[in-house]
């Protein structure tokens, strides 16, 4: 019991009740309630895993509830890798509390004192020997419905038995044994499938629809539903209304929308746009372009691409709306949808199933949205919408185009003393719960005002994520261009900024070891003052076999990229070997990680090589397309991700996972790292270097072009 | 529509359905197997993948007519919580999986490939996966596992 009581963090004091969180109603069992949902990343066995821990009861005691507006806390969304850090402390000190008030009351009953008594597996105990009291017999008699002080001390390591532990994850087995546990699979009694034919973009009015094609294409009865410039195709049987809506889009005319410029792909469109500027940090010096070095990244538009496309399902009856969905967040779509269809959120229900996995903000909640106007419009009747695969590409929103340019200037020893990272992007926030609307909102009658042209620039920042490098470096600041109308929607994608910010700071590190002399990573040590991060990139530098004065140019090399993610949370450094000779490929990957306490260190790694792994595939083969009516690239052929094929060797090690520092979120700690090693380890194998993601084929031909004729982008 | 005969997962089943309905619907929404995904109806994702006389192919539009008299395999016939393939025993003991959307197509794909070739390598493996994508960036523990299964099964039954 060695930590210090923590104040009331703001998931408690938000949900301060304490049966909101754990319950003993059957005996022998216990309900634990979680508003964080399981997106694959593990959060329901973390949990289990720190429930089991405070309350002193083997994880098989314990039922999970979770993402429910009925039953569980509003923990918002499950993003930003903040479930351990945020979830997982509210969840330790709820039930630390209750553990600690159940073995009051036992003293009282036992006429002990409660430091006499401890808790195993439920049961009390005193000198090791259980003494006819449990959490059920003790249950009248505690009540949990009083507001959480936090005044109880959790557990510190060395009392952890199932923190700390690779312990199985619990929703695995079914998905390996192919169970029907996704949304996909929820089937309703009398449900109808639903198709929505997509208004193009925003303020697209229907010109013209011919319903007569639209039904001989579904080869059965098809029922079509209009409002606004809502369209939803209806059928009993899933076959017809997918063949119904695989032409539908070719029989509706639109007014309204104006084609897009397909060079808007390109990020460096941005460069041109209005901007609302806003800066970040030490004040701007006189004249910002006198820097001693200066260079510009950029990165296109990038998709979710979830492996399956969204699906909703919604009952409207007797003035209770109940919608099922695989949103991270099920209160903040209550609330959207409360604003949409006019009706208090009290008369809605959100339950969370699970679905493939999202990495932020995709079609879940708009697909949720579909099926909730679709079953308001069809009072009785359950209604199950099912996005199609050229949906999810089409209409998801995408994480934004960005540009960043580093400028530093240099003291006599190279080092920088003035660092500024100028960033222009898109929105990067714009979930329903952040100002964003639902899809189908926008297409009914009377739609929401566009979103608010705003975004704050943090710490931990959104588009400015991780802008500011953690490197000691006297001034440094962000200077951020939010550009608030893009061609495409746009919105979170795991990382946020970071992504493009870290590629873009990790180059110009490596650019500036290059001009000081010195090898990447004694560079980086050199001006990196916070221990931990050092730990980081000396133990990847050990894991690697790191060899100084590498030759360059060589076709292959190694490349090292560093961050804490929003420089708040998890540590990571990460190093690539790659080969490149018309293409980039990775052949190896090291990560060294310090997430604080890891409640499940093979979980943590699992997130952790996904992010590699992701990143790898943003790195050289994302980027959106676009064509006049929106995005064009609709498929994997058009929207190509990583292969097994492509797949490197991983190597990725915790560094002190077992430890009394707070959990820090790991989930997203890889991404830009990996990104920018690969970008280091390019410029290296090159002897050139791609400023511009991703570094496919043609970039890394224009990079050997433009280096042999001596011309230099910056 | 049409009266079309044959195996799932070894039981004789028979579908009255228009011909041109993709398997996969038959199996979802017909037959109520569910393990088997929708992730592209475009043949490109390998999400839907099952066993067609031992042979793995994407379901999401396979006509209905041309599987009369075939014998069809699903993640629901590859093995159970209480008798799992290797394989799926593998995926567990490794957690090879994040959001598990992608697992049952390439558990299909990976039986297949077991079936031919008792000890692959690493780039077969590979090889035999690249029809199917996984998201989350599980590769790497998948491809370990499916080499894990391999092993396990060459020691139970030795050639």
């Amino acid at each position: 019991m060695s930590l210090a009581t923590p104040a009331l963090p703001p998931l408690l004091k938000e949900n301060p009740r304490l049966d909101q969180w754990a319950r003993f109603e059957t005996p022998g069992r216990v309900t634990v309630s979680t508003g964080r949902v399981e997106i694959g990343q593990g959060v329901l066995t973390a949990m289990l895993q720190i429930a089991a821990d405070e309350l002193d009861v083997s994880p098989d005691r314990i039922d999970l509830r979770t993402g429910d507006t009925t039953l569980t806390p509003n923990e918002g969304y499950t993003s930003g890798s903040q479930s351990m850090q945020f979830g997982g402390i509210a969840m330790r000190l709820a039930c630390a509390e209750i553990r600690g008030r159940f073995l009051a009351a036992a003293a009282l009953r036992l006429n002990c004192a409660a430091t006499d008594l401890s808790m195993m597996d439920g049961a009390v105990c005193r000198d090791g020997k259980t003494t006819g009291q449990d959490y059920w017999s003790l249950a009248d008699s505690v009540d949990l419905t009083r507001s959480a002080t936090a005044s109880f001390a959790v557990k510190s390591a060395n009392d952890f038995r199932v923190v700390g532990q690779n312990m199985a994850r619990v929703d695995l087995a079914d998905k390996v044994f192919g169970a029907p546990i996704f949304i996909h699979d929820v089937k309703l009694d009398g449900m109808v499938h639903a198709r929505v034919v997509r208004q193009p973009r925003r303020g697209g009015r229907v010109a013209t629809i011919d319903e007569a094609a639209i039904r001989r294409a579904g080869k059965g009865p098809v029922e079509i539903i209009r409002h606004g410039s809502f369209i939803a195709i209806l059928s009993a049987d899933e076959t017809v209304v997918d063949a119904a809506a695989a032409v539908a889009s070719g029989h509706v005319t639109w007014d309204g929308i104006d084609p897009i410029n397909p060079s808007q792909e390109e990020a460096r469109w941005l460069l041109q746009q209005p901007t609302v500027d806003q800066s970040l940090g030490a004040p701007r010096p006189d004249d910002p372009l006198q820097a001693d070095y200066a260079a510009t990244f950029s990165r296109m538009y990038v998709a979710h691409a979830s492996i399956g496309p969204s699906c909703g399902l919604a009952l409207w009856r007797g003035g209770k709306l109940q919608v099922w969905t695989h949103s991270q967040g099920v209160y903040p779509l209550r609330a959207a949808l409360a604003r949409t269809l006019k009706l208090d959120p009290t008369a809605i229900s959100v339950k969370h199933v699970q679905g493939p996995g999202c990495y932020g903000h995709n079609g879940a909640d708009d697909a949720a949205a579909d099926a909730a106007v679709i079953a308001f419009l069809k009072p009785g009747t359950p209604v199950r919408v099912q996005w199609r695969r050229e949906e999810e590409f089409g209409f998801e929103p995408v994480s934004p185009s960005m540009v960043v340019t580093v400028r530093a200037t240099l003291d006599e020893a190279q080092r920088p003393i003035d660092w500024t990272t100028e960033i222009w992007s898109g929105k990067h926030g714009n979930r329903p719960g952040s100002g964003g609307n639902l899809l189908a909102a926008e297409a009914l009658p009377d739609p929401p005002p566009p979103p608010p042209a705003v975004e704050a620039v943090g710490p931990p920042g959104a588009g400015t994520r991780n802008g500011e490098p953690l490197y000691g470096f006297a001034a440094k600041r962000i200077v951020h261009h939010l550009i608030p109308d893009t061609p495409v929607r746009t919105s979170s994608l795991r990382g946020l900024g970071a992504t493009v910010n870290v590629f873009a700071i990790e180059a110009a590190m490596d650019d500036l070891a290059e001009r000081a002399g010195l090898d990447p990573i004694e560079w980086r040590l050199s001006v990196l003052p916070d221990p931990r991060a050092r730990a980081c990139v000396e133990r990847v530098a050990r894991m690697c076999d790191w060899q100084p004065g590498a030759s360059i140019g060589t076709g292959r090399g190694h490349g090292i990229g560093f961050a804490r993610y929003k420089n708040l949370a998890g540590y990571a450094a990460v190093v690539a070997e790659v080969e490149v000779n018309e293409n980039v490929r990775v052949l190896n990957v090291w990560c060294a990680a310090d997430g604080g306490l890891v409640i499940n260190p093979d979980g943590a790694i699992n997130q952790l090589e996904g992010g590699i792994i992701q990143g790898i595939s943003w790195a050289l083969k994302e980027g959106v397309r676009l064509d006049t009516t929106g995005i064009c690239s609709r498929d994997w052929e058009s929207y190509p991700v990583l292969r097994f094929t492509e797949v490197p060797e991983l190597f990725v090690e915790l560094i002190n996972p077992l430890t009394d520092l707070p959990p820090l979120g790991l989930g997203e700690a890889t991404g830009g790292p990996t990104v920018a090693a690969i970008g280091n380890a390019v410029a290296r194998a090159l002897g050139a270097r791609i400023r511009e993601l991703p570094m496919t084929r043609e970039r890394v031909m224009a990079a050997l072009l433009r280096d042999q004729s001596g011309v230099r982008s910056d | 529509m049409a009266s079309i005969a044959f195996t799932v997962n070894a039981r004789s089943v028979e579908v009255t359905a228009d011909g041109d309905t993709p398997l996969l619907d038959v199996l979802r929404n017909h037959l109520g197997l569910t393990g088997t995904r929708f992730g592209c109806g475009l043949e490109q994702c390998g999400s839907c993948m099952v066993l067609i006389d031992g042979l793995p192919e994407k379901s999401c539009r396979k006509a209905l007519s041309t599987v009369a008299g075939k014998s069809i395999m699903t993640i629901e016939g590859l093995g159970t919580p209480s008798d799992p393939h290797p394989l799926q025993q593998a995926f567990i003991d490794l957690q090879a999986g994040q959001c598990g959307y992608c697992l049952p197509g390439i558990l299909i794909s990976a039986r297949a490939l077991l079936d031919r070739n008792k000890a692959p390598t690493r780039a077969e493996i590979a090889s035999a996966l690249d029809d199917n994508i996984c998201r989350c960036g599980s590769h790497h523990r998948i491809l370990r596992a499916v080499a894990q299964a391999a092993a396990r099964m060459r020691e139970e039954a030795p050639p």
